[in-house]
Parts: structure tokens; sequence; C-alpha cells
């Protein structure tokens, strides 16, 4: 077998979303906002609907892709497929998925696609309403210990007491995401700036998280089309190239009632490596980083373990005028992220991703050739992807 | 190792139902025992409880009693009430604790004591059942405060 690799083999052709909604306010039904998104996308893209002949999706996904491909009436339906587990740390496998299936020729054109209507449905950030609980979250909800939020909140405790974090650090990311977010119309948070005042002011949801520091939760819907590489070179838009897609995690992640043993991490330590391996470059190389806010704290992390700073440095790197679009040294949530754009489950900051490439951001990095994305910290699996430019190629 | 009569947090939150699983450590916790899993094949410290053992693959998998003590390995203070119980009642501390005697395995529970209370990473901590004979079924839960 020849070297195994995704790189520059597959391609970003198109990108869509809806309109990005607060959580239960999207006027229309969750599947809607699903064709929508897909159909932006195939626009985008200058390619018939039609075509799509695969679909990939990530955190069980509602909306089944046999039913989109008949109300679309794609021609055929090669490729239907499903990241297990994770929540959002599924987008960047989402990708590699999707372009795993183009690279090998199980599909031509595959959508990767993620809707939530949080009104139609029930919303992450609130605990079980059962009587009775049992397996694993009997360990947890028993003793108030529900939310996401909470059960993350103690990985960060750990490794900012490990390493000397201080609260300025997690503070520096969510103003990143507020800053960039007050530059793009699409944004929930556009027009609402937060200052630091602001933050030291806001209330604690769970220590070491103020309000600020935790994702928004949003109704709309986000889909990027893939092609081989050859064939996105004849359509309508400037090539993304995968460089490369890694998820998973480390040795005993998913250890029950929180005894994974390295335990203060987002899940990236051997992750990362295996992303670099592929798209051939280093943390160094990247140009603009899209890093999944569930939390401040996993991107703090995330950070750390994709090899941006050691972990010493956080205090010192994480300074919000060292992740603007405009002179930072790493830009980092150019379009608000999950925190103030909107909480699309990631996939709105793999869509950011292509626009910095194709220099459509309205925080535009200049001469961006690799832009990545790094999806959903401190669940299993986690994932994360590399776009790369032509001249990356 | 002590009893607790009020309950740390209010009544109405979702209450633990054992399972085949797991029902020797909730029915230990009616009696004032904490037993965790350990494979007698290799003597594998495990929680929480799973069908095999993680090193040897063993299905032959025991529960034994341990001491109530450990000390705190992460914690947090929650603010934001998650479930509608939880409404009005302000902070709580929940803890992570590592049980040194038993590989090191880690165990949640609530912080018993004043939630404003200054935490400390590597503090001793020591057992504390919480029952709740009034509900339907009676359950136990496992607490911890600051060792004396
Ligand atoms: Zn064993």
């Amino acid at each position: 077998m020849g070297v195994r690799t995704l790189r520059g083999k597959v391609a970003v052709a198109g990108i869509g979303e809806t309109t990005y909604y607060k959580h239960g306010k999207a006027p229309d039904a969750e599947f809607k906002l699903a064709l929508q998104a897909i159909l932006a996308a195939a626009q985008d893209a200058g390619i018939d609907p039609r075509e799509i002949d695969g679909f990939a999706s990530y955190s069980n996904d509602r909306n089944d892709p046999s039913r989109i491909a008949a109300a679309l009436g794609t021609r055929e339906l090669r490729f239907s497929n499903m990241q297990w587990g994770g929540g959002g740390g599924g987008g960047g496998a989402a990708v590699g998925n999707a372009a795993a299936a183009v690279a090998t020729g199980l599909a031509d054109c595959v959508v990767v696609f993620r809707a939530l209507a949080q009104g139609q449905f029930a919303r992450f950030g609130q605990g079980p309403q059962t009587k009775t609980i049992s397996g694993n979250k009997a360990y947890e909800a028993p003793y108030g210990m529900m939310s996401p939020g909470q059960q993350y909140a103690m990985k960060v405790m750990r490794f900012m007491h490990e390493h000397g974090v201080k609260q300025e650090a997690l503070r520096a990311i969510a103003l990143a995401s507020y800053h960039h977010a007050q530059a793009n119309p699409r944004a929930v948070m556009h027009g609402r700036p937060l200052d630091e005042a602001t933050y030291d002011a806001s209330r604690w949801i769970v220590e070491p998280f103020h309000l600020f520091d935790c994702c928004m939760e949003n109704d709309g819907a986000a889909a990027l089309i893939l092609v081989s590489a050859e064939r996105a070179k004849d359509l309508k838009q400037k090539p993304t190239y995968v460089l490369a897609s890694a998820g998973g995690s480390h040795h005993r992640c998913g250890a029950p009632s929180h005894n994974d043993p390295i335990y203060a991490t987002s899940n990236f330590t051997t992750v990362a490596p295996h992303l670099y391996d592929m798209a051939g470059i280093s943390a160094r190389d990247v140009d603009v980083l899209q890093c999944y806010e569930n939390f401040t704290g996993g991107v703090l992390m995330s950070l750390v373990e994709h090899g941006f700073f050691p972990a010493e440095a956080a205090n010192d790197f994480l300074k919000p005028e060292n992740l603007f679009a405009k002179g930072g040294k790493l830009p980092l949530n150019t379009s608000g992220g999950n925190l103030a754009e909107c909480y699309m489950h990631g996939l709105e900051l793999q869509i950011e991703a292509v626009r910095q490439l194709r220099g459509q951001s309205t925080s535009q990095v200049a001469d961006v050739d690799v832009s990545m994305v790094v999806a959903g910290p401190m669940v299993t699996p986690v994932s994360s992807c590399i776009f790369g430019s032509e001249a990356t190629l | 190792m002590s009893q607790v009569n009020k309950s740390y947090l209010p009544e109405g939150l979702p209450i633990p139902a054992a399972e085949p699983l797991d029902e020797p450590f909730w029915s230990g916790l009616r009696k004032n025992k904490i037993r965790v899993q350990r494979c007698k094949a290799c003597s594998n410290w495990q929680w929480g409880p799973e069908w095999v053992c993680h090193k040897c693959h063993s299905f032959d998998i025991g529960w034994e009693e341990i001491e109530g003590k450990g000390r705190i390995f992460s914690w947090t203070r929650m603010w934001h009430p998650v479930h509608p119980a939880l409404n009005g009642h302000g902070a709580y501390i929940t803890v992570l604790v590592e049980i040194p005697h038993a590989g090191n395995i880690r165990m949640i529970g609530n912080l018993l004591g004043d939630p404003m209370q200054k935490v400390e990473i590597g503090a001793m901590v020591e057992a504390s059942f919480e029952h709740h004979e009034a509900s339907d079924p009676p359950f136990s839960l496992l607490h911890w405060k600051c060792a004396a």
C-alpha cells in the first residue's frame, strides 16, 4: 500500500448556511433548515443539488440522509455516514469521513451538514428531568452534575491548577470571539461587544466558567460540499483543499465516572500528531484557526495540545491582541465562533475556515494558505482538520 | 465515616436506579459501605464499573469494600441551575476524589460544608453517606468532607 493520506485529494467546493437564530427562535422546522443549508451550499458550488450522492454528519443529527435525498430528488445515494459520539467533537471527523468517501471512490459529491432547532427539540444545557437515572449518569446527576459545562469544568480546573493558568487567559478567548463577531453581520452577537469589565462582572455558570466562557445554544443549519480536487478546479469557487483530518481520543479516554487516565486534557494528545503528519505541516504553519468553544477552557487545552504554545506559556500567549485577525500571532475564531457567531455545533467554524482561504471572511486574515479547525474539545471522540490553498499542494 | 441527615441538595433531582452492572455499589451505600470493582484474576481496581477488566479482559470481576478516604483530584462550584429542583438553591460544590489505596480510581460526590469554602486540589477528604429513606425507592449517595 502506498502512502495513505487525504492530503490534496478532495476539496470543499461549496458552503451554505441558514440565518442563525437564538435557540428556539427559528421560524422553520429543523429538516427545512437542513435542506436550505444544503441547497445554499450547492448553489455556492455551482452544482445541481441532484448531483449530491453522499451525506455525512455527526452527533446523531436527526435529519436522515434518505429523506433528504428523496426530498431533493438526488439521482442516487451512495454514502450515508454518521460519526458516532462526541457531540460537536465530530465536526472535523465528518469532513474527514466525507473526504475519505470521495478520495476512495465511495461517492463523488458528499455534503457534510448539521441542523439544529432546539425549539422543536430539547436543549443541551439542561439536565434530564426523569425521576430515576441509571448507568454512568447515576454517578453524576444526583450530585447536581448534569450539563456538559459541569462535566468539563473539573477537567479545566485541574489543568489550570497543574499549569498555573489564570482566568485572564480564558477571558482572552471569549474577548477574541466577541471582537470578531462585531464585524460579522451574520453573528447572533453582532452589535453586542464584550469588554474585560463586563466579562469579569458576569455571573459564574460553573467555576471556572463565567457566562461568557460558555457557548450559546442556537437554531440553524450549515453545510459543506466536498468533491474531488480535479472536479473542484472546474467549479465556481476557488477550491479549498483538505490537507488532513484526524479524529479519536487517547487510551481509555472514555473511562467511566471521570477515570480517564490523563483527565486534564482536551483529548487531542494523540489526535493532533496524526493531523499534522497527514497535512505535512506543523503548528507554526497555521495562518488562522477556528477552535470550537463549547467552553473557553477547552480552547485553552486544545491550543496547547495542537502545539501552539506550551501550557506554561498560556498566560503570556492568551492576550486578546494575539488572537485578533488583524495583526494577531494566532487569529482565532474569526467569525465569532460558538460564543458569538452561532452554535451550529461547530460546522460554522468549518465554513469560516473555508472563507478565510477564499478571502471572504468579515475578519479576513492576510495571505491565508493554511486554515485549521478544531472540533469539540473534551468530548470523545474529538477531531480536527486542516484546509489549504492550492499553494500548499 | 459519617452519616448526614439533611440532604446536601434539594429533593427532586433524578435518583439513582441500580442496574445489574452496578447493583453492589448502590446497595453498599445503603449500608455505609463503598464497594468498587476489583478484578479477581489480576487484582486491577476499576471504576466506574464495566463488565470486563480493562487490564486482563477477565469477566470475573469482584467487588471490594474500600476505606472512605481520598484526596481531591479536581472540583468545581456550580452556580447555574441545570434542573428545576435547583432553582433558587444557590451554589454547591462537586469534587472528584482520588482513592490512593484503590489504584487511584476517582469517584464523584458533593463536598459537604460551606458552599463558599476554599477548596484545595490535593486536600484529604473523608466519605459521608447521605440516606434518602423517604424516597421511593430509598437510595443513598456518597459525599465527601474535608478531613479533620
Ligand atoms: Zn484483570
